[in-house]
C-alpha cells in the first residue's frame, strides 16, 4: 500500500476475503465441468492444426465427432489417444480427418488401454505446452535484448482494419510513432463463433480477425520494429467470447503478451452462458499464467452502461473478483492488467477530482499490477476539439495516479475509425502530458480529510457492501439478477450453453493437470 | 427555424465579421512534408472553394504523410430556401424516453424477438442492435430496461422463428439478413413476412423490421415488412422506431 489514501487495511483485507468467498464457489464449479472449447484447446496443444476445406477447424471435428460418440464430460484427450493406438495413426491431424469423415469410433478405454491413452495424450500436450514455455523465454530473451519502454504508463494503441495486411503497416508505424503495445481489435462478432477461423485474413467487421496465422504474421512484424526501434513492442488480442481458451492457446504458441481477458465479461455483454464462461475463464488464465502473458481485464465496459459515479463501486468489486480468479489460475500481479476508465460525465462537478479518487483507489488497492488505463469513449460527442482535451485531462490522471497502461483516446471516438492524423494527434496529447508530468505523481498526495481521500474511501465502503451482499445470495445468483453493468444473466442461460458438460468421475485433462502440478 | 434564420435567405460562414466566409479544414496529404507539400495542401484548399487559403500548421506524420491546418475564405454562398432534409418521420429518442414511455404507456415490456433467418451466418447486424455490446458507442436493444429481447442467432428456419414470436408473445420481429447472393436476403424476408401472415390475423401480427446493409429502404410494401432499416442503423433509431410504431402512432390513431 503506498498509503495516498488512508485506506484502512482491515477494511481492505475484508474486501478480499469476501471476493475470495463470493468467487470460490465459481472456482469450485469451474474446476468441476469442461467446455468444447476447453477441449479443442487440449487437442492445439496437443498439435491438431488446419482446417477443412469449408474452414471448419479439424479441432471443431474432431471434439464433434467424440462428443457424437462417448459425450463430452469424460474429456476428449482419452478417447482421441486410445483411437490413435487402435488406428494405428501417428498424426492427431489425419486422426480429425478420418473421424470427420466417419470412419474412426471412438470409446473411453478402461484398464491398460486408458493408462496407455492417458500417458499418451500427457506426452503430446506436454509437447505443446513446453512450445510455449520455450516462446515465453524468448520473449524474455528479446525483452532483455531490446528494452521495455522507457516510461510509465505503457502506450496501447489499436489497429483495426480487417485486412491482416493492412494492418501490419499501421501497427509498425504506430509502434514508430510511440506506440509500446499495439492491439489488433476483432472482427465484431468473432467472440460469438464457436470455432477459431484459419489462416491470414483479408476481410472483416471493424475489426480483424484472430487467427493463429495473423497472430504470427502480426508479432514477426512487430519483432522487425522492435529491433529498429530499440524496444521490445508488445501486441495484444482477445481470449473473449466462446474460444477463449484456444484464444489463449494461441496467444501462448505464437507469443503474443497481452490478452483481453475478463472474468465476467462474456456473460455480460455478450450474453454467453455464464458456467460456460467461468470454465472457458480459468482455463485460458491458467494458459496465460504459463505463456507469460499479462491479461487486461475490462471493467472499463461497465463504466460504459452505468453510470460511472453512482456504480464506480461495481468496478472496484469487479477488479478484487477478477484478482481472485487471476491468483487462483496461477496469474501473478505484475500479469494482471486490471481495468477501469475515465467515464464520469464531464458535465458533472468536480468530475476530473472524482476520476482522481477512483483511479488512485485501483492503485492501492492493487498496488503491483498494471493498471490498464481506460480513455473516455461514452461522453465523447463529436466535438473533437473539446474529446481532445478530455483526452489530455485522462493522460493526466493516469500519470498522476500511476497507471501501468494507457489506452490512447482518440478525438474522433464515436466518429469515425482513427484516421492516421487522429492517431497521431492523439499520441501528440500523450508525450506531452508524459513529458510535461511525467512524475507528477511524486507530488500528488491528496490531502488528508479532503475530498478525494473521502471519496475514495466511500467507494470502498460500497463497494465492501455489494460484495457483503453478494455473499449472502452467490455470484452466480447476484449476476442472474443485474448487479454488474445492469444485465440480467440467469445460469441457465447464454449462448454456448450446449458445450459445457460436467465431469465424469474419469475425466482427464492433461493440460490442466500441467499446468496445475507446475503452477502449485 | 428561428425568426433571425427566416429573415436571411444567402448566407455565408462566421468567421469573426459578417459575411467574411471563413472555415478551417484539416486534412492529411500522402505526401513528405516539404515546400511543395504546402503548396499542394493550398492547391486542394482552392478547389474546395477556399481562397485564399492559409496553412497555418503542416507536420510531417510517419514516412510519406504531411496533415495539415488550413484557414480561409471560402467564396460559396449557402441559400437557405434550397436547403432540401429527409426528414426521419419517429423522433429519436433517448434509452432512458424510450423505457419511460413503454413503462408509462405500454405498462409491460415490449418483447422483441431477432434472428438471422436461412443460410445466413452472419449475426453481426442482429448482434449490433440487439447485445447490450452495441455499435458505434450505442448500447444495443438488450440495455433497455423496458424491452425483453430474445436473439435466435443465426441460421433461424421461418417456422421457427415464427413459433419463437408466439411463444415471446413478440411485439416486434427484427431479422438481419447479410448475404445478397441470388438476392437471396429478398426471397427470405419475403417467405419471413408470408409465413407470419399466414399463421397470424392481422391485428395480433407483430411489427416486421427486417435490416441489412444491401436492402433498399423503400421496398417495404414489396416485401411485406412494415420497415427497412438500411446500413449504419443505430440501435437507438430502432428502439425510436419500435415505440413510435407500437404506441405513440398506434394510440393516436386509435
Amino acid at each position: 500500500m503506498t498509503g495516498k489514501l488512508d485506506l484502512d487495511p482491515l477494511l481492505v483485507a475484508r474486501a478480499r476475503e469476501l471476493a475470495r468467498r463470493a468467487g470460490q464457489p465459481v472456482v469450485d464449479l469451474a474446476r468441476s465441468h469442461t467446455t468444447v472449447s476447453v477441449e479443442r484447446a487440449v487437442l492445439r496443444l496437443a498439435g491438431v492444426t488446419g482446417a477443412d476445406p469449408d474452414g471448419i477447424p479439424w479441432v471443431n471435428r474432431l471434439v464433434d465427432a467424440v462428443v457424437a460418440d462417448v459425450g463430452l464430460g469424460h474429456g476428449v484427450a482419452v478417447p482421441v489417444f486410445d483411437a490413435l493406438a487402435r488406428e494405428g495413426v501417428t498424426d492427431v491431424t489425419l486422426l480429425a480427418q478420418k473421424a470427420a469423415a466417419g470412419s474412426v469410433r471412438f470409446t473411453v478405454p478402461t484398464g491398460r488401454a486408458a493408462t496407455a491413452a492417458r500417458s499418451a495424450a500427457r506426452r503430446a500436450v506436454g509437447a505443446g505446452i513446453r512450445r510455449i514455455d520455450r516462446r515465453r523465454a524468448e520473449r524474455d530473451r528479446l525483452v532483455k535484448r531490446h528494452g521495455d519502454p522507457k516510461q510509465r504508463p505503457w502506450i496501447y494503441l489499436i489497429v483495426a482494419t480487417g485486412d491482416i495486411y493492412e494492418d501490419i503497416p499501421q501497427a509498425q508505424a504506430a509502434a514508430r510513432a510511440g506506440a509500446d503495445v499495439i492491439a489488433v481489435i476483432r472482427s465484431t462478432g468473432q467472440s460469438l463463433l464457436d470455432y477459431v477461423p484459419e489462416g491470414a485474413t483479408r476481410e472483416g467487421f471493424a475489426g480483424t480477425y484472430a487467427t493463429q496465422e495473423n497472430f504470427r504474421l502480426m508479432r514477426a512484424a512487430l519483432d522487425e520494429s522492435s529491433k529498429e526501434l530499440g524496444r521490445y513492442v508488445r501486441l495484444t488480442n482477445y481470449a473473449s467470447g466462446l474460444c477463449m481458451p484456444e484464444m489463449a492457446t494461441l496467444a501462448g504458441l505464437e507469443r503474443l503478451d497481452m490478452m483481453l481477458n475478463d472474468s465476467m465479461y462474456g456473460i455480460l455483454f455478450r450474453d454467453i452462458n455464464p458456467i460456460r464462461t467461468f470454465v472457458d475463464q480459468r482455463f485460458s488464465r491458467q494458459v496465460h499464467a504459463r505463456a507469460g502473458i499479462i491479461i487486461n481485464t475490462g471493467e472499463d465496459n461497465y463504466l460504459t452502461t452505468a453510470d460511472a459515479v453512482d456504480e464506480a463501486h461495481t468496478v472496484t468489486v469487479s477488479q478484487l473478483l477478477n484478482e481472485f480468479f487471476a491468483h487462483e489460475a496461477g496469474l501473478a500481479d505484475w500479469q494482471l492488467g486490471l481495468g477501469h476508465a475515465f467515464e464520469i460525465n464531464p458535465e458533472v462537478p468536480e468530475s476530473f477530482r472524482l476520476e482522481l479518487a477512483h483511479a488512485l483507489l485501483a492503485r492501492e488497492l492493487f498496488p503491483d499490477a498494471p493498471l490498464k488505463w481506460m480513455p473516455p469513449t461514452k461522453h465523447m460527442t463529436g466535438d473533437v476539439f473539446r474529446g481532445n482535451l478530455l483526452d489530455g485531462f485522462f493522460n493526466l490522471a493516469g500519470v498522476l495516479t500511476g497507471q501501468g497502461i494507457l489506452l490512447v483516446g482518440m478525438m474522433t471516438e464515436a466518429v469515425v475509425t482513427p484516421w492516421l492524423s487522429d492517431r497521431d494527434i492523439a499520441l501528440q496529447n500523450v508525450r506531452y502530458v508524459l513529458g510535461a508530468a511525467g512524475g507528477l505523481h511524486e507530488d500528488f498526495v491528496p490531502a488528508p480529510g479532503g475530498f478525494i481521500r473521502r471519496r475514495a474511501n466511500q467507494v470502498l465502503g460500497e463497494a465492501l457492501d455489494l460484495l457483503e451482499r453478494i455473499g449472502e445470495q452467490t455470484l452466480l445468483t447476484a449476476i442472474a439478477e443485474g448487479t454488474f453493468g445492469i444485465m440480467k444473466r440467469p445460469a441457465d442461460r447464454g449462448k454456448g450453453l450446449a458445450g459445457v458438460a460436467a465431469h465424469e468421475a474419469d475425466y482427464c485433462n492433461p493440460a490442466t493437470e500441467i499446468l496445475e502440478g507446475d503452477a502449485a | 427555424m428561428s425568426a433571425v434564420d427566416a429573415a436571411k435567405k444567402i448566407v455565408r460562414p462566421y468567421g469573426d465579421t459578417t459575411g467574411d466566409g471563413m472555415v478551417q479544414v484539416s486534412f492529411t496529404l500522402p505526401v513528405s512534408h516539404d515546400k511543395r507539400a504546402e503548396g499542394a495542401a493550398v492547391q486542394l484548399a482552392n478547389r474546395m472553394g477556399i481562397d485564399p487559403a492559409m496553412v497555418v500548421h503542416a507536420k510531417p506524420m510517419g514516412d510519406g504523410f504531411t496533415f495539415f491546418v488550413v484557414y480561409g475564405r471560402v467564396n460559396h454562398l449557402v441559400d437557405l430556401n434550397a436547403v432540401q432534409v429527409v426528414e426521419r418521420d419517429f423522433a429519436l429518442l433517448s434509452a432512458k424516453e424510450v423505457n419511460t414511455v413503454v413503462k408509462q404507456r405500454l405498462r409491460r415490456k415490449l418483447s422483441v424477438v431477432g434472428a438471422c433467418i436461412g443460410t445466413d451466418a452472419h449475426t453481426v447486424g442482429i448482434d449490433a442492435i440487439l447485445n447490450v455490446k452495441g455499435i458505434a458507442g450505442e448500447k444495443g436493444l438488450e440495455y433497455y430496461r423496458e424491452l425483453k429481447v430474445t436473439n435466435l442467432g443465426a441460421q433461424v428456419s421461418v417456422p421457427e422463428l415464427v413459433e419463437a414470436a408466439r411463444a415471446e408473445k413478440a411485439d416486434a420481429v427484427l431479422v438481419s439478413q447479410v448475404v445478397t447472393q441470388r438476392d437471396a436476403h429478398l426471397h427470405n424476408t419475403r417467405e419471413m413476412s408470408a409465413a407470419f401472415r399466414e399463421a397470424m390475423p392481422a391485428g395480433r401480427r407483430p411489427l416486421l423490421i427486417v435490416g441489412g446493409p444491401r436492402f433498399d429502404e423503400s421496398m417495404t410494401d414489396e416485401l411485406g415488412v412494415d420497415r427497412i432499416f438500411g446500413r449504419g442503423t443505430t440501435p437507438g433509431e430502432v428502439a425510436s422506431y419500435l415505440v413510435h410504431a407500437l404506441i405513440t402512432q398506434r394510440k393516436a390513431m386509435a
